[in-house]
This record gives structure tokens, sequence and C-alpha cells, in this order.
């Protein structure tokens, strides 16, 4: 450990809570349909986009109606990614398939949709090896852009529900797309992107480029347009990399201050949008409470990852490596670039677990056991810490009802929250919209260790034997369940020619079952946050009282962290003994 | 309420338009500025010399010559076998497969508690030892081998090494090659990118730029 390394934790802290909290100001004006100063730019294209729509900006939708229209545009979506996927060597014409790659076969594809419509961006290809530049920016960025935008609807949607005063209406679904395309996310991708740039990020349509060094040795480097998927794929939570290495790749992330910057781009709207939660129910301390909690998860995550890494591998221990910082080099620096070292890596591996991003700049599977179990805790807790664009505050919410209902039993209070009164319906609702991620998760799970196929992962891989081979497969579906996409990429769960991620092709077991893990844990979900939000919106609002528990005071905030560990706890405690908990507890090597 | 078909429509031309906006206009937007104000990095800051091209600033290369044997290249798994060049400062492990055959890269995925990977670290430990230690003084032991020369790097393609293992190679450099230690660490140094804001990050020798200033002086 650095002084360095720790004051990089520190200033990222600093960056991110004064970045978030305008952001979180403006995206409430941009939610409350108000004028922001982006308004004279863009109100004559976002009118256009409601003509070409047929879409009446006035017109209101409940909560059923909201649904379906969310439901339909996902499918229509899907359709269109799966052909673009498929027909790759028809759209050869447009000059972006300049390697000649073949069309994606029918497992990966489905797998690969499934993954960008989720907001997962689980990556069973390579990108360089597969995609041509039509596919990555037509298809895949598109979904980037889309599928973050529909994860906010979603909360949104809720926040009208719990701030409604009258009426059933959560507003209109596709005026809350636009809006979050137009206000939101273009302007900050245009930002990030121009960032990255100067940083030495990519943004071409060149052919591959081979050359011989200076010794001879012949290199292909790939290329493409690189920069504004990099920046969506940050700002959406995707985290699905351009290249197979994804944001530890130098096209990718070429420098630590890029490094940075992509760090901030995840957490900056996640967190923003706490504070717009605040503003739009009228009480910034209820945000302020929320925030806390999340904070306070977050650190304990990154203080924890930092310290197993700086401290190196048993495997490096054994081979007679001496890991204490000596002028540049230190730590468990496997699967690690040399110019983001430890901390940086630690802090990118946190900030992108506990959001649904799933973006790595170091190879997760090469971090030591405590360090790797610690992205376990974040997928188990359901990604409430920040989470995903959208998904992250939803989610969140659930438990936040749940703490309210728990602590309202405890102190014999009537659970009411925000003026609204929680019953029975709204509870049942909550619980079963939380169960529905870990219950995908599990059964997925024990669905690939049972079967052939899944096994193949955990008894031949060159990665993964013992706990280490279980950890693999259970991450890979517990990612897939959470829409994060991050991988401990030894896992292939496919009976696989070649060894490696190379290309994309094999048995796809791990295609269909994980394609059907990210569908179900996503849109189930939603469709119980959106029935929560009709039922909230539609109450009435009882005045506060003496009888009222308080939910913007350090109680709650304790309470609301105490209900998240217990409930993830409970969930994931024994399988998570299987795999990352005995790897962390032992100095043994396997096999 | 609406009828499906008609829903059907408006997300069909919802996602035509997002297309439209989202995969055409802004990506040519942010191309046009990429190649407009940022032409070198949005092209791969490719580095020619002496009129060729020679490879990216960004991307790790192989400083290595063919394995010759009978004066033919040996093959190994149908691509040819490489031994590092001792005149050259020498890239982290990495595994990214032959880095000649194609532009593919990959994880190593080394788990932490496994022997495989504690046979990997050891190979890279003892090729180290066998190319630096007789130049290094008082010898090599493992103890002495900068982490970043022992395990692999991420993106398998990592540009570049730790000041300490830069050091530690300089006194095969200069025997090699003949230079005076003073000069190459003077490259070393002229090489040495700081961290970013002064905390972000690890110092960084860039392989790719130091090995092109010791060929300028040894040609």
């Amino acid at each position: 450990m650095t002084v360095d390394g720790w004051l990089t934790i520190v200033l990222f802290i600093v960056v991110l809570t004064a970045l978030a909290v305008p952001l979180g100001g403006y995206m409430a004006a941009v939610y409350s349909d108000e004028r922001t100063w982006l308004d004279p730019l863009l109100g004559g294209p976002e009118r256009l986009i409601y003509r070409a729509l047929g879409v009446d900006r006035e017109r209101g939708q409940d909560w059923k109606s909201y649904a379906k229209s969310l439901i339909i545009f996902s499918l229509v979506g899907w359709l269109l990614l799966y052909l673009i996927l498929r027909t790759q060597t028809v759209w050869g014409f447009s000059g972006l398939n300049p390697e000649g790659f073949h069309s994606m076969p029918a497992n990966v594809a489905f797998n690969t949709t499934s993954s960008f419509l989720t907001n997962t961006n689980w990556q069973y290809y390579g990108g360089e090896t597969t995609l041509s530049y039509f596919s990555q920016m037509v298809g895949l960025a598109v979904e980037n852009f889309v599928s973050a935008a529909v994860g906010i609807s979603v909360a949104v949607a809720l926040i009208r529900g719990i701030a409604g005063r009258s009426g059933r209406s959560l507003g209109n679904f596709y005026v809350d797309v636009t809006r979050t395309l137009l206000y939101v996310f273009i302007p900050l991708a245009l930002i990030v992107a121009i960032l990255l740039l100067s940083q030495g990020v990519i943004d071409n349509f060149r052919a591959y480029v081979s050359f011989k060094g200076i010794t001879g040795v012949s290199q292909t480097i790939a290329m493409g347009p690189v920069a504004l998927q990099e920046a969506i794929k940050l700002l959406g939570t995707n985290g699905g990399g351009f290249f197979n290495t994804n944001s530890a790749h130098p096209f990718e992330n070429p420098t630590a201050f890029s490094n940075f910057v992509e760090m901030l781009a995840v957490l900056v709207i996640p967190a923003g949008l706490v504070f717009t939660y605040g503003k739009m129910v009228g009480s910034r301390r209820q945000g302020l409470s929320i925030y806390s909690a999340m904070m306070m998860m977050f650190l304990g995550a990154v203080v924890v990852v930092y310290i197993a890494e700086a401290h190196g591998s048993p495997a490096q221990h054994a081979a007679g490596l001496h890991t204490a910082y000596v002028n540049g080099a230190g730590g468990n620096l496997e699967g690690k670039e040399q110019r983001f070292g430890i901390a940086s890596s630690a802090l990118f591996n946190v900030v992108t677990t506990v959001t649904s991003c799933g973006a790595v700049n170091s190879a997760l599977e090469s971090f030591t056991g405590l360090g790797g179990a610690i992205p376990f805790a974040d997928l188990s807790v359901s990604e409430v810490i920040f989470g995903g664009v959208g998904t992250g505050l939803y989610s969140i919410l659930l438990y936040v009802l749940l703490a309210v209902f728990i602590g309202g039993l405890m102190v014999g209070r009537t659970p009411e929250y925000i003026g609204k009164k929680i019953e029975a319906r709204e509870i049942k609702l909550v619980v079963i919209g939380l169960l529905v991620t870990p219950l995908a998760a599990l059964v997925s799970t024990a669905l690939a260790v049972s079967s052939r196929a899944g096994r193949v992962s955990i008894d031949t891989a060159v990665t993964g034997h013992g706990p280490q081979g279980f950890s693999e497969t259970f991450y890979a579906y517990l990612s897939q369940a959470n829409n994060n996409g991050s991988a401990f990429a030894g896992y292939s769960g496919l009976v696989q020619p070649r060894a490696g991620n190379l290309g994309a092709h094999g048995i796809g077991l791990a295609d269909y079952l994980g394609g059907f893990t990210m569908l179900a844990a996503r849109y189930i979900p939603i469709l119980f946050v959106l029935a929560i939000a009709g039922s909230l919106a539609a109450k009435r609002v009882a005045p506060t009282g003496l009888g009222t528990m308080r939910t913007d005071n350090g109680t709650f905030v304790v309470l609301l962290i105490g209900v998240i560990t217990v409930v993830g706890a409970l969930t994931f405690f024994p399988a998570l003994l299987l795999g990352p908990v005995v790897q962390g507890l032992t100095g043994h090597l396997y096999p | 309420m609406r009828t499906v078909p008609h829903d059907l429509l408006t997300a069909l031309r919802a996602m035509l338009v997002f297309t439209v906006l989202c995969g055409i206009l802004v990506p040519l937007v942010v191309f046009g500025v990429g190649q407009a104000a940022f032409s070198a990095n949005a092209n791969g800051q490719l580095v020619h010399y002496r009129g060729h091209l020679v490879g990216s600033n960004l991307i790790g290369q192989n400083f290595a010559d063919p394995v010759l044997r009978h004066g033919r290249p040996v093959l190994a798994a149908g691509v040819p076998e490489t031994t590092p060049d001792p005149r050259f400062f020498q890239t982290r492990p990495s595994g990214t497969t032959p880095a000649d055959n194609d532009a593919a890269t990959t994880f190593a995925n080394y788990g932490p508690n496994s022997t495989i990977t504690l046979q990997a670290i050891r190979a890279n430990i003892a090729a180290y030892i066998a190319l630096n230690g007789r130049y290094v003084p008082g010898g090599l032991t493992a103890a002495k081998v900068p982490v970043d020369a022992a395990d692999t790097s991420a993106s398998g393609v990592d540009p570049d090494i730790s000041p300490a293992n830069a050091a530690l190679q300089a006194y095969r450099v200069a025997a090699v090659d003949h230079l005076p230690l003073a000069r190459v660490r003077a490259l070393i140094a002229a090489n040495t990118g700081a961290r970013g804001l002064g905390i972000l990050g690890e110092p960084t020798v860039n392989v790719l730029e130091l090995n092109l200033a010791i060929d300028r002086m040894i040609k």
C-alpha cells in the first residue's frame, strides 16, 4: 500500500460527490419537465422525435400502460439487435466490416442480444475477433444508450409513484427515454468521449494494422470506433468492452487519468440519481440518508480489496516473490496493468461490481481470495451500492421499503414512507421483487454445476480447479442475474475447441442458460417495481405525525445497511462458503 | 388503452430514430472531433521509425528473435518460436497467445490459489533471472525480481514496465550493447511517465520508446 494509493481513493470520493450533487439537481429538472439550460439547444430535436414517434408528451401512463410500452419496446430492440448480429456479413457493404468477420452463431447471438438488452453486457465473444465495426456501433452501442435509458425510466417512474400527490400517472415511458438520451446520456457521453480521446483512446474506421517491429517480430493491432462506445459503456453502466480485455486494453483505457475518468463515468449517474430522488420527493435528507448508506458500504469494500491486493497472492508467495511495494511495483500484479498498479485496479474493481457496469481494468479471476470475495459480496446485495443507472436506485428503494416495514414492526409503529402507508400488498411485491434476482442466480448455478457442459469449466479448465472452479461458475450466473457482466473469465461453461475465449464458438449451455437468466432477472423485477410504483401513486398522503418513524436520520441508515446485509448474507452465504470464502481462508494451492 | 399493433409500430419507430441518433449521428460527431483535434491518438499513436511502421506507443510487443535450428525457424504449434533479444528491454509476461498471429487480446486468468499460477510465475522468474541474472551486481534471486516481471499483465499488451524492472534490465542492456550504464539510466529516466495528477496509478517506463532510443544509439 502506498500513500498515493490511499490519496487516489480519497480524491475519487471527493470528486464523485462534487459532481453527483449538481448532476442530481439537473436530472431532477429533466424528469420534472422543468426548463434546463440545454432547452434552447435540444427542445427542437426533442419535439421532432415525439412527432416521429407519434407520442403525446402530455399523456401520462398508469403502471400497466407504462410497463406494456417498456416490454414491447424492449422486445423490438431485442429482435433488431439479434437481426444485426446474425446478418453481420450483409452489412459489409457499409465498409464497416474490414476484417470480414462472419455473422454470429445463434447461441452466441442469443446470449449477446439478451446481454446488451438487459444492460448486462456479459460477453461470450472477443470483440476484436468477432464483431464488425457496424455491429459494435449501430448494434451494441445503441443498446448501451437505450437499455440504460430504460433502467432510468423505471427508477423515475418509481420516484413519481412515491412522490405522487394525486392520480395514477407514472409519466410517459417514451418521454422519459427520449429525455434521458437527449438531456443526460448524449451530452455526458460527448464530454467523456472527448476526455478519453485526449488521453489516447482510439476512434477510427481503419482496417487492423500489421507490421514488423524493430527485431522483426510481426504484430497485428486491432482498430475501431472506440471512444464513444467506451464513454457510453461506462456512463450507462453497461460494461461491454470493444476489445476482449475491456478497460484493461490500452486503446480503451490508456492512462491512469483516463482510468480515473472512467471510474467517475461509471458512478456519477447512479450517485447523482440519489440526489435527484431527494429533490423530487421534496426532501433532500431522504436522498442524503440513502447516499450515506451506499457510501459507507462502498468505502468498506474498497478498503478491503486494496489491502488484500497489496498483500499479494498465495501463488506469488509460494514462488518466492517479494510483494512489498518497491519503486513502482508490488502487490498482486497478476492480471493487472502497470500504469494502474494496485490502488487504481482495486478501486475500479469495486466501482464496476457495486454498479451493474461490469467493465474491468484487471482480471477478476486473478484477484486474491479476499479481493475476489468483495465482488461476490457486491453482487450478493443485488447491486444497491449505487448500482446500475436507475436499477441501483429502484433496487435500494425496495430495500428502503422493506427496512421501513421491519423497523415499523420492531418499534410498533405504522410503516409509512414519505407520507405513504406501506401495506401488505406493497410488502408482498417488494419481497418477491427482491427475491427474483438471487433465485435466478442460485438456480442457474445449480443447473450449471450439475450438467456436463457446465462442469467442463470446473473439471478441466486450466484456471479453475477446486474452489476457484466453483467460484467461476457461481460468479458467472450471479453476474448475469444481477445484469453486471463482469466475469471470472476462466469460466467457459461450454465445450470449446480452442482454449481461452478467442472468437465465439462452442456448445451453448452457458449461452442459453445465461441468456434466460439475464432476461428473467431484468424484466421480472421491473414489472414488480412498476406495480409498486402504481400502488404507491394511488395512495393518499398521510400527514407526518408522532407515530411516524423517521427515515432521514442515522438510525435509519444503520437499519438499512443491516437489512441489506442480512438479506444478502442469508441468501448467499452457503454458496459463498464453497468458493471465495474457502479460498480467502487458505494458503493452499489447488489441485 | 391502445392496441398492441399500434404499440409495436411506436416501438419500431423509436428504435429506428434512436439507432440513427445514437448509432450514426453521435458516433460521427465523435469521429470528427477525434480526427480533427486528436488525430494521432484517434489513430492509435502509431510509431514510424526510419521510414517503417514499427508499433504503437500504447500496445506492448515482443522484442525477440526467431529461434533457428540448422538455419531454419523452429515452429511451436505452428508459430515461430522466439527468444528475447538481449539488446533490448523486455515487456511484461503476457497471456495473449502468440502476439504475432492475430490481434486478439485475452486475460491469462491465473487464479490466486492455483498451482498452475505458481508454475507460470516460477517460469517467468526463471526466464527473467536467466536473461538478466549474470549482469546484475550481486546476482538475482526470486525475491529481487519485480512483480511486474513475474506476473502477467491484464491486457496481454501492457506497453509499460515498472521503474524497478527497467533498472534491473539496464545492467544487461548496457553490457550487451556496450553502452555506459549512466547513458542507459538517463534514457530510462527520459522515458519514464509520472503518476497521473501526481498520485494516480504507478510510474511507467514505455518499452517501445525506450528501445527505439536504445536502437538509435547502437545502429
